[in-house]
């Protein structure tokens, strides 16, 4: 709709849609303001310049009237854009149930993403036209940023937590994908390519990838290996939280908190286990900081993801 | 005993009340910015403590609570003593306010002397990040977060009181010898007395954040 | 109140040379490297922002030319580390201390009608501090530079980073102290040293503006200092306050970092806004319109500056309720601006406008701040940020509001302030030129960069896809254009010391104080204490005449 607005960029998803009328909107209210100052200016510059005889009678005393006058115009609109703005944000960064899951670990200088079906790429995303793509985010090193400016959408991916975001694209094609946080030497070649298939499409490129095992499986190898079944097996002697039907739960702490067993909070269970003991748990989990990458890392998630999960409410 | 006369404004004031008043606004505009200097310090400590409560009181138990303890007694004195001098100062007691300028002198420099034994303490004690921490068991990596902020806090805290004692030596030996410090005009000793109970204040936070964790 | 009367002295003429000027009252080098004179001391600063101000220029000079063409010029590593170097040097070495270390040192005693600050030797150890920190800097630019942006953000500055990051922070750290000794001068010499009839209400608006940015100056700058300590401590020591791996939280970085740093980007406008309330009555030759609507705005501004810094991190991380609250109060936080920019175009209305330089510099800044401030109100609107933050939107707006708005206001305060500075006037068809070439060669700079942004490209990138050249390309025509601009003055304000026809006490018959005394001033700054009657900016534009702050009437 926009395309007539020289150096449009690309709209290729839902997210994107909203974000253009906004910025129409204050690209409109921004040349208004311009006009009226530059105008005034302009207009007084001339009427009254220097050599002019018009007269500089009865100037304006009480300044009141007009400083509320434009004060409140000024915070009325203001309040507007903000209210617009606001619900666009918390529409975009509030996850709803989606239709397709991507994994995307960020690392100095490449974007390293991974499908549940094990399918892998670097510096390159393939996603289904038209579904609700759900992102979720870790970096290994520094704090990048996961910005498509087709889409509109952009996350920091920072080190130490994991970061969810989604997207709808709404036309296929190629579309560029950047790091917008300074990450080092090679920021600025940190790009990529977001390929948006038809679904016929996209599911041919699953199976073509040549995958044998889905990142779940590749998880549960992951689990096996570094001994966590020893306490979260159900055979198990030792007593720890069941991993079965954890994901999207809510879950209460040994202090008395409560939190949502999203992929976060998997991941931080696995890395700092004492700061977050299961109420009536004892506190013996070890910790595995330091020992495993964000790639197991991710792949231990969506083995627990894959042991039952409710709908999460992100 | 040298007039006051001799005591005249700097160029810029008028009077020599105007010159006191100026300064002392100054000292308290200044320790405006040292508090936000220490309050953001205290901030971060607060941070970490509220994430990891269990860590910071497991690692605090080798802060040596009757050094803390002690000195906290010693710079509330000081200031008491301070405050005297002061007094000693407006009510024209030269000899009275000297012996408190003297006792302030001494209790801060003890109060460096047992902090400086602590550190000794502390570095038998294997706490120093980086130089020879020993992590105890529970306290996970966010146990030496506690150790750092001691190290910072304390250290900045003492360079701090050492200026202080440096300003309080400053007025014995040159302002006072020279008999500046008059009832009609003891602005200076005023000031350093601000940011001496500034200095003071700054160790009533830093105690229960460095000695009282975990122990209540 | 604690105004009072000093000695009073026969009456003299302003103007009058009964003591010699603060120039030639003594000759040798100790007497300026050990001055108290609060106007000395303005341009010792003059001299050392001046010098940073080019080091800041060269690295922009260079980044340009390297992108200019996707292939470049310099190699990655080097141009990381000139962004980064140009960053800090420009806000901390130059925006931050420009006016206020310059202008505010020479001026706010002489607006005030006091003899000199209330600390000079205070104000002397600033200069000295700040030189200091810059030999830090300039030792971690000579060694390579630091390459982790101005921002610093953790684990990339504490952990990963190749560059000199420990003193570049260090750098900025003693830098901090500069300003903090500078405000705090500033503050107590406003409250305490205004002479008799000198009420708030009857301020100059530069003194408000010195006022306010004294306030945030000395409040943000302690923490800023705190958070490049506890940088250079990670950096140097390897523990984890801001290390992920370590239990630490690289957001807090952030938070603490932005908590200054938004404050910061006041402290470099409001100066700025103070020089051209001062020009615009001037030029128009009427009163500012709503005088204590401005008061209140540098005010509101300054504290509200307190309440917004995560708008700098609606994606980073922070929750989505945080990033709602920081937008409205980054919606309040406009409108005084919006205030300001209203009051100084109707501020033109039945007044009798000339355009020498200075006003061209000071309608200049109105334009670019308006500009400016109309993307920021697109960045506080938390879904176009989404989309631009991080891109070169951000750089366009951020120059628009620091360069085309306070350099300009830089440049007209310099213009308007010069024959007070020196005793000369500066030649006005090359002032005017150097103006207008300025807003030219700005807006080809930066005006692209809006247009890069919203079309994608990232800051802080060497290179970037071919289809962007031209914009790039562009950008660096006009930084060609503003360099020529930037170093027209040095040329023809040079010429005018030597050449430049000798100035009045007040050859633009303005009202303030400073216009009371000679050009140059002497020492002391006035023969006698100046008694203030009246409300400053008091300009008839209906009959063409003007009273001085001292209630003494000038017809034409």
């Amino acid at each position: 709709m926009y395309r007539w607005i020289p150096f449009w960029p690309d709209t290729a998803a839902v997210n994107a849609v909203a974000v253009n009328n906004l910025y129409v909107a204050e690209l409109g209210l921004s040349a208004l303001i311009m006009a009226t100052v530059f105008g005034m200016m302009l207009v007084f510059c001339i009427r009254y310049r220097q050599g002019s005889a018009v007269s500089r009678a009865d100037r304006v005393q009480k300044t009141w009237h007009f400083e509320i006058g434009w004060t409140t115009a000024t915070l009325g609109a203001f309040l507007i854009l903000f209210v617009w703005g606001a619900a666009i944000y918390v529409w975009l960064f509030q996850v709803p149930p989606s239709d397709e899951e991507v994994y995307v670990v960020a690392k100095q200088w490449m974007w390293k993403t991974e499908h549940p079906g094990g399918q892998r790429e670097i510096d390159a995303l393939h996603v289904p036209v038209d579904k609700t793509i759900r992102v979720v985010m870790a970096s290994e090193d520094v704090i990048h940023s996961f910005f498509v400016p087709a889409f509109r959408i952009k996350h920091d991916v920072v080190p130490g937590t994991l970061e969810t975001i989604w997207f709808k694209p709404t036309k296929t094609g190629t579309f560029k994908l950047e790091c917008t946080q300074f990450c080092g030497l090679q920021h600025a070649t940190m790009q990529g390519d977001v390929v948006v298939m038809s679904g016929p499409d996209y599911a041919r490129w699953l199976t073509q990838q040549g995958v044998h095992e889905s990142l779940a499986e590749q998880g549960e190898a992951v689990f096996r290996a570094h001994g966590c079944s020893g306490c979260h097996d159900a055979n198990s002697t030792v007593h720890a939280p069941p991993l079965a039907g954890l994901y999207g739960t809510y879950v209460h702490l040994q202090d008395g908190s409560v939190r949502l067993a999203d992929e976060a909070y998997i991941r931080d269970c696995i890395l700092t286990p004492r700061s977050f003991t299961v109420a009536g748990y004892p506190p013996v989990m070890p910790d595995f900081s330091g020992q495993l990458g964000e790639d197991d890392l991710m792949k231990l998630v969506a083995y627990i993801k894959s042991l039952g999960r409710q709908e999460s409410g992100r | 005993m040298p007039a006051s006369a001799t005591v005249r404004p700097e160029i810029q004031f008028a009077t020599l009340e105007q010159q006191g008043d100026t300064a002392q606004l100054g000292m308290w505009a200044f320790l405006v910015n040292e508090t936000l200097f220490f309050g953001a310090l205290i901030f971060t400590y607060f941070i970490y403590r509220i994430s990891y409560p269990h860590e910071f009181a497991v690692a605090a138990k080798d802060a040596v609570l009757w050094c803390g303890s002690v000195n906290l007694a010693i710079l509330v004195t000081s200031s008491l003593t301070m405050v005297l001098a002061i007094n000693a100062a407006a009510q024209g007691e030269p000899r009275a306010m000297k012996l408190w300028l003297l006792a302030t002198l001494a209790l801060g420099c003890i109060f460096l002397l047992i902090k400086g034994y602590e550190y000794y303490q502390d570095f038998q004690d294997k706490v120093v990040p980086v130089v020879n921490y020993e992590a105890k068991p529970g306290e996970g990596s966010a146990g030496e977060l506690f150790w750092v902020f001691y190290w910072v806090a304390t250290g900045l805290h003492a360079i701090h009181l050492t200026v202080g004692i440096g300003l309080v030596l400053y007025m014995l030996l040159w302002r006072i010898r020279r008999g500046e410090i008059t009832p009609a005009y003891y602005a200076p000793l005023e000031v350093v007395g601000i940011y001496w109970s500034f200095v003071d204040t700054v160790w009533l936070f830093l105690y229960p954040c460095i000695y009282l964790v975990g122990r209540s | 109140m604690s105004t009072t009367t000093l000695e009073r002295v026969p009456a003299a003429e302003p103007g009058a040379e009964t003591e010699p000027s603060y120039l030639t009252a003594e000759h040798t080098v100790a007497s300026w490297l050990f001055t108290r004179d609060h106007k000395r001391i303005a341009l010792l600063f003059f001299a050392s922002i001046t010098f940073f101000f080019f080091v800041g220029g060269f690295a922009a000079t260079l980044m340009r030319l390297n992108l200019a063409t996707p292939g470049g010029l310099l190699q990655p590593a080097v141009y990381n580390r000139m962004f980064t170097m140009h960053g800090i040097i420009m806000v901390w070495f130059f925006l931050i201390p420009s006016i206020p270390t310059t202008f505010g040192n020479f001026f706010i005693p002489l607006m005030i009608g006091a003899r000199d600050l209330a600390f000079p030797r205070v104000n002397l150890g600033s200069w000295y501090v700040f030189n200091l920190s810059g030999l830090v800097v300039l030792y971690s630019l000579i060694m390579g530079g630091a390459d982790t942006g101005w921002t610093f953000y953790t684990p990339l500055s504490t952990v990963y980073a190749n560059g000199y990051v420990f003193a570049a922070a260090m750098a900025v750290f003693i830098n901090g102290f500069s300003s903090i000794m500078t405000s705090l001068n500033f503050i107590v010499t406003i409250h305490r040293m205004r002479a008799p009839g000198m009420t708030w209400m009857r301020l100059p608006l530069f003194v408000w503006a010195i006022y306010a940015v004294s306030v945030v100056m000395l409040t943000a700058t302690p923490v800023l200092a705190m958070d490049t300590f506890l940088l250079a401590v990670e950096r140097f020591v390897g523990v984890g306050l801001f290390d992920p791996n370590h239990g630490g939280d690289p957001l807090l970085w952030q938070h603490m970092f932005w908590f200054y740093s938004h404050p910061a980007v006041y402290i470099m406008i409001l100066p700025a806004m103070g020089v051209v309330s001062e020009i615009i009555p001037c030029y128009a030759r009427r009163p500012i319109f709503g005088y204590s609507g401005m008061t209140m705005a540098l005010m509101a501004i300054a504290i509200l500056s307190f309440f917004v810094w995560a708008h700098h991190m609606f994606v980073a991380g922070i929750s989505v309720y945080a990033g709602v609250v920081f937008s409205l109060m980054t919606f309040f936080v406009a409108v005084p601006s919006a205030i300001k920019v209203f009051n100084w175009t109707v501020s033109l209305h039945k007044g009798r406008i000339s355009f020498d330089a200075p006003m061209l510099y000071a309608l200049s800044f109105v334009l670019l701040f308006t500009l400016g401030g109309v993307t920021g109100l697109m960045l506080a609107t938390l879904g176009i940020d989404v989309d631009v933050h991080g891109t070169y939107f951000v750089v366009a707006h951020f120059h628009y509001i620091m360069v085309g708005a306070t350099v300009s206001a830089f440049f007209g305060a310099l213009h308007y302030w010069w024959p007070k500075l020196t005793g000369r006037l500066y030649p006005e068809i090359w002032a005017r030129f150097a103006a207008i070439l300025t807003y030219v060669g700005f807006n080809l700079t930066f005006f692209p960069q809006f247009i890069l942004g919203y079309l994608g490209m990232p800051r802080r990138a060497y290179t970037y896809p071919a289809e962007w050249q031209p914009w790039n390309l562009l950008s660096s025509a006009g930084a060609s254009i503003l360099a020529v601009a930037y170093l027209l003055p040095l040329f023809y304000l040079g010429w005018s010391l030597f050449w430049g026809r000798k100035a009045s006490a007040n050859p633009w018959r303005a009202t303030g104080l400073e216009w009371a005394t000679s050009s140059p001033p002497p020492q002391h700054n006035f023969e006698r204490t100046p008694v203030v009657t009246l409300a400053p900016y008091c300009y008839d534009p209906q009959r063409d005449t003007y009273v001085t702050q001292e209630g003494v009437p000038h017809a034409g």
